[in-house]
């Protein structure tokens, strides 16, 4: 199993948001986690990439047969876990050429392999940069700075490409994108699913998993998941609402 | 034989020191000088050294720097290695190089030129024997002694310096650039005057660098004054890696006539006590000046920058950024105080300071200041300190960055915001990687001043690959 979580309990500022996550997910597989706004989706992604805020006061969270919890952020990430962000952080002045590159000869490093030269490396982002559809010239811009809503998304898409994670998770990616920009997005998912790698992909509408077809799909619901299932059940939610899961639980 | 006391500094040693070498320091004056010097030590006599009580030197002990005994220092040495200032030179920027060893001009052959073009450069000392009325007519006629003591104290005493003359529409074809060192034996405290005035519709790059070659403590109290004529343009570059016992005030007093236009930066690297003193007078309409600042201050080190701009005139732009990074126990001031008089309509005057603190222990005191007469201006300011953004710290160490790469990309970033401004590319890959060797702690004062003593050409090994790829 790539990732196993049990019983996991997690809070911030004292506040327990997670009640209790148990979520298995195998090489080549996609999830989506689906659930009603302030249920705990972001709450999971982000203590799976370990964002310190959170205080995990219970359970448990094995990632390649290792205690994940015991790893800081970058080792999470260099052990190639990728978060795709749901608010994307602007940084002024660093470029994301300057930014990737950093990226990936850090985690080249911590794998023993020699950096990249610069030409080796224009050229694997050219080639990420095809893949995942990104036209513009944002690669010379600083990190989502002044970026639109979608720019920063594809952004993100394009990371994952450059980062090639073992375990992606994407956290609403698809809010607040039209069409085309969804269709990019999931695309790239598509693009660069394998045999190998697995995806958590957390959305509220069943709109992307039109686009990212998911082998598994689970209710999110105040602070456990409540419903497991495949496809269809991401399309029962859509027809039948959060209202029905809820309706559910206080039976 | 050198005429040095060994004192700690006090208005009672200068004003002794003044009657008894006033011969020797008046020696090249012209009659209008010599009067001055008197009126300047008796407003030095009634101001004395500036304390922590008044408003401008609040947060500046010089105490400390006021304790240690120095050599005073009347006459320039003789027999000095030359070669020790002009070591070396930057690949790719061809400048011309002026000298300055604990405050005397020095010089490989003559100690002052007239270029064919007119330009006249070397030492002041020099142009006041060669070119009297030309220093009779700027010399003293900027820097204000009646308000500010330590440029009395210069007034008083000053003998030499750099002085660069630029004619009337010509355009220096190089960059020039003042190297003043301090590489003395004992310690030091020195008094120059650098004059720079540049002619109507004339252009300089000027970049004036502040060194130390030793750890020997040192004091220097530096003007410098300069003229910009209608129309002309600098391009000014302040370079500043003192060791942490010196203490450096700087008084720069720019004189901005009709339409003339200024790019000043200030780039504070070491040094430990550094006043900068920044006076600029817009003295005609339609003039405009950017000032830059970055200070990187680390260990028990102080800055403290104080600008005034006096909009005297209609329709002048004024915009200072001054960024900060202060690390354990640095201390720095921002004191920016924008006059805006009652005639100066159509002014913009902006102001604006950013502090990171990465630690608890490090502080900032920031005071941008606004006093304005009239209506009809633009006018903001603001000033921020915080730490370093700890979602883009986490957002960055989430792509596997660890901290302190994350920490160095994001420093450096916020420095790029000012270094970005310099024109000159050379000038400024050099400067970039100045403050990379410096915020990773691997700058040292002997490899100084940028065009200059980075011996051999040896560029930083980055982790981060800065460079626009």
């Amino acid at each position: 199993m790539l990732l196993s979580i049990k019983n996991l309990h997690a809070s911030i500022n004292g506040e327990e948001i997670l009640k209790g996550i148990d979520l298995s997910v195998d090489n080549g597989e996609v999830h989506a986690i689906m659930g009603p706004n302030g249920t705990g989706k972001s709450t999971l992604a982000s203590v799976i990439a370990g964002r310190e805020v959170f205080d995990v006061t219970g359970g448990e969270v094995m990632y390649k047969g290792k205690n994940l919890l015991k790893l800081a952020v970058e080792e999470r990430a260099r052990e190639g876990i990728f978060l795709g962000f749901q608010y994307p952080v602007e940084i002024p002045g660093v470029s994301i050429t300057n930014f990737m590159r950093t990226a990936v000869n850090e985690v080249r490093k911590y794998k023993g392999l020699d950096p990249l030269s610069g030409g080796a490396f224009l050229r694997l982002m050219e080639e990420k940069k095809k893949l995942v559809e990104l036209t513009s010239n944002l690669a010379n811009r600083s990190v989502n700075e002044g970026f639109s809503g979608g720019e920063k998304k594809k952004n993100e898409i394009f990371q994952m490409a450059m980062m090639d994670p073992v375990l992606a998770i994407l956290d609403e990616t698809d809010s607040g994108l039209d069409i085309d920009a969804l269709r990019v997005v999931a695309n790239g998912v598509n693009k660069l699913r394998t045999k190998e790698n697995a995806f958590i992909i957390i959305t509220h509408y069943q709109r992307l998993l039109e686009y990212i077809v998911p082998d598994f799909v689970h209710v999110l619901f105040e602070g456990r998941i409540v419903k497991s299932g495949t496809r269809e059940l991401a399309l029962e939610l859509e027809e039948k609402g959060y209202d029905w899961i809820r309706k559910e639980q206080e039976r | 034989m050198q005429a040095a006391v060994k004192h700690s500094i006090s208005k009672e040693l200068m004003t002794g020191l003044f009657r008894d070498h006033k011969a020797l320091i008046s020696a090249n004056d012209n009659p209008g000088l010599s009067d001055q010097r008197e009126k300047a030590i008796r407003r030095f006599e009634e101001l004395g050294f500036p304390t922590s009580k008044l408003e401008t030197w609040k947060h500046t002990d010089l105490k400390e720097s006021f304790e240690r005994e120095y050599d005073v220092v009347m006459k320039p040495e003789q027999g000095v290695d030359v070669q020790k200032v002009f070591r070396c030179n930057i690949p790719h920027l061809d400048t011309a190089i002026m000298g300055q060893l604990n405050g005397w001009y020095v010089s490989k052959d003559v100690p002052l030129m007239e270029l064919g073009n007119g330009i006249i450069m070397g030492s002041l000392a020099e142009a006041m024997k060669k070119y009297p009325a030309l220093i009779a007519a700027h010399v003293g006629k900027y820097a204000n002694f009646l308000t500010d003591s330590f440029t009395a104290l210069n007034t008083a005493f000053f003998q030499d310096g750099v002085f660069i003359y630029v004619p009337d529409h010509i355009k220096s074809p190089k960059p020039v650039q003042i190297i003043n060192v301090i590489d003395y034996n004992e310690n030091l405290f020195l008094q120059s005057r650098n004059l720079i005035v540049l002619g109507e519709n004339s252009r300089l790059s000027l970049v004036h660098c502040d060194d130390s070659y030793n750890h020997q403590p040192s004091f220097s109290n530096i003007v410098t004054e300069v003229r910009l004529g209608e129309h002309a343009f600098l391009d000014h570059y302040k370079l500043q890696n003192l060791n942490n016992s010196s203490t450096l005030v700087s008084s720069v007093y720019f004189q901005m006539e009709t339409s003339s236009r200024l790019e000043s930066h200030y780039i504070s690297l070491n040094g430990g006590l550094l006043r900068n003193n920044i006076w600029l007078r817009f003295n005609g309409p339609h003039g405009k000046a950017n000032i830059y600042g970055l200070y990187l201050m680390d260990r028990k080190q102080h800055i403290d920058n104080y600008i005034f701009v006096d909009h005297a005139f209609p329709d002048c732009t004024s915009n200072e950024l001054f960024k900060g990074i202060l690390d354990e126990h640095a201390s720095g001031v921002f004191n920016g105080h924008v006059l805006v008089e009652r005639n100066a309509v159509k002014t913009n005057a902006y102001q604006s300071n950013r502090n990171i603190l990465l630690t608890e222990t490090a502080k900032v005191n920031s005071k941008p200041f606004l006093e304005i007469y009239n209506d009809d201006v633009k006018c903001s300011h603001g000033s921020t300190t915080g730490q370093l953004d700890q979602d883009a710290m986490y957002y960055m160490r989430q792509r596997g960055i660890g901290e302190d790469s994350a920490r160095m990309l994001l420093m450096y970033a916020y420095a790029d915001e000012v270094i970005s401004k310099i024109a000159v590319d050379p000038l400024r890959y050099r400067i970039e990687d100045m403050v990379k060797k410096r915020l990773q702690g691997e700058l040292q004062i002997c490899e100084a001043c940028v065009l200059h003593c980075n011996t051999p050409e040896n560029p930083v090994e980055f982790v981060i690959d800065m460079s626009k790829i």
